[in-house]
């Protein structure tokens, strides 16, 4: 703790947008000591690591609790490499192994994401004919409002009106789930872009399926998956993929 | 005829807004000529090559797509503006994690990355590179995500087995070039060692038996 401020000092320039995580302080500090991945010196990286949380702590930086866990992880690992081995043999894999193998998967990942940035990007070093449609396909002078929770409770009124009376006793025994129906309605929106909320529903729909698909609707907007707006003039309610 | 038909397919491709499969192209001439299709949209294909032109024909996404070459990207920048919003490292990093081993839930992304990534994943759900599969029915029945057509579209991967595999990584943390052959541990501390030994002491067992 006493000498945290000599070891932290060289870090703190690239704060900002380096160390996103204890996986992002711990790789850099590996690499910093060019020390081998498979053979972490677990006393100095965790002193250096250390040093790093505290002087977070005295620059009143907030951090995650994510950091801790991982200091106890390190501490942990390094009381552990101080026991003498028994039992049988087959078990005593290298206690360090449980910090290696998640920086070795963090690594190949964010190998992974440089070399997906490096591809031909569409709209950033590739691009294709702009759409000739503007958003969605509009009248001039036809204006959308966002719909409000009422708009969408009479929208489902007006269709539950339309159930016709023998159908509204009965049971269907293998009704689809709330998630099956979010995923359908992906699909139909991924194919159309957009679609009207009478669309969603089935001529004679029963009272089941209205229930199910209102419940996706509701739950793909607070999953921000669609936007709903609904035209001014004729009133119609149009679900938009986001 | 093939000439016609030839001409047919390229207009269809100029006028596509999404990758255009060939599915599509056989239900608009109606025809059941697969193998024609993928002839005539590979006789394009080089054609643009031998052309050198500005765009090329890309199979992205399942489909086929003219688009410029990047070599011009400089001046299309400059004919329109681009929405420049960049994926920030931990929207790709998660990306890359949900794109190699979909379908993952929130809490497989965040076991790789070791940080909150609720954020991170709603820009992308936004972004539409990703999209939510379901639930998975374990306790706390969370989303389970997947990459979309949009993400193979953007990132100009013809499907997902079209993604380049993971490279290994060397003892310093780099990726190494190869990305098959799995790294050598370094032999300096005797707790490896012994670990290797252990690992190598079946398989050999193993080999002499049979």
């Amino acid at each position: 703790m006493e000498s945290a401020p000599e070891n932290t000092i060289p870090y703190q320039v690239q704060l900002e947008d380096i160390f996103e995580g204890p996986m992002d302080l711990l790789i850099h500090l590996i690499k910093k000591n060019e020390v081998n991945i498979y053979d972490i010196p677990i006393a100095l990286i965790t002193r250096q690591y250390l040093g790093y949380i505290d002087w977070m702590k005295f620059m009143n930086i907030d951090f995650a609790g994510d950091f801790l866990v991982m200091a106890s992880t390190l501490a942990q690992i390094k009381s552990r490499m101080l026991l003498p081995i028994h039992g049988p043999e087959e078990e005593d894999e290298d206690p360090r192994m449980e910090i290696t193998r998640p920086l070795l998967e963090y690594l190949q990942i964010k190998d992974a994401a440089e070399a997906l940035y490096r591809r031909n990007l569409l709209g950033e070093t590739t691009f294709i004919r702009p759409s000739s449609k503007a958003d969605y396909p509009m009248e001039p002078g036809d204006q959308m409002v966002k719909v409000g929770l009422f708009e969408l409770i009479d929208a489902f009124k007006s269709i539950l009106e339309n159930l016709s009376e023998d159908q509204q006793i009965e049971f269907t025994p293998d009704r689809i789930s709330v998630t099956d129906r979010i995923s359908e309605l992906v699909d139909l929106l991924e194919d159309k872009g957009s679609i009207t909320f009478v669309e969603l529903f089935s001529p004679k729909p029963d009272k089941s399926q209205i229930i199910i698909t209102f419940l996706a609707v509701l739950e793909m907007v607070k999953l921000h998956l669609v936007r709903i707006v609904q035209h001014v003039q004729t009133g119609i309610i149009r679900l938009f993929y986001i | 005829m093939t000439d016609n038909i030839k001409n047919i397919i390229e207009s269809l491709l100029f006028v596509s807004e999404t990758p255009l499969t060939i599915d599509r192209i056989k239900s608009v001439i109606s025809t059941e000529d697969t193998k024609g299709i993928r002839t005539v949209l590979e006789q394009l294909a080089d054609e643009y090559e031998s052309r050198g032109g500005g765009f090329y024909l890309g199979e992205v996404a399942g489909g086929f797509q003219i688009r410029t070459r990047p070599e011009y990207t400089e001046w299309i920048k400059r004919l329109i503006q681009p929405n420049p919003q960049r994926l920030s490292k931990a929207a790709l990093e998660t990306l890359a994690i949900i794109a190699y081993k979909q379908p993952v839930i929130r809490s497989d992304v965040e076991h790789v990355r070791g940080v909150d990534s609720g954020g991170v994943l709603r820009l992308l759900l936004e972004r539409k590179f990703i999209r939510i599969l379901g639930r998975k029915e374990i306790p706390g029945r969370p989303l389970i995500y997947a990459t979309t057509k949009e993400f193979l579209q953007v990132f100009d991967l013809k499907d997902l087995k079209d993604l380049p595999t993971l490279k290994e990584i060397d003892a310093f943390g780099n990726p190494t070039a190869e990305d098959v052959i799995p790294p050598g541990p370094e032999r300096t501390s005797p707790l490896v060692e012994e670990t290797v030994e252990q690992e190598e002491a079946p398989e050999e067992t193993n080999g002499k038996n049979p």
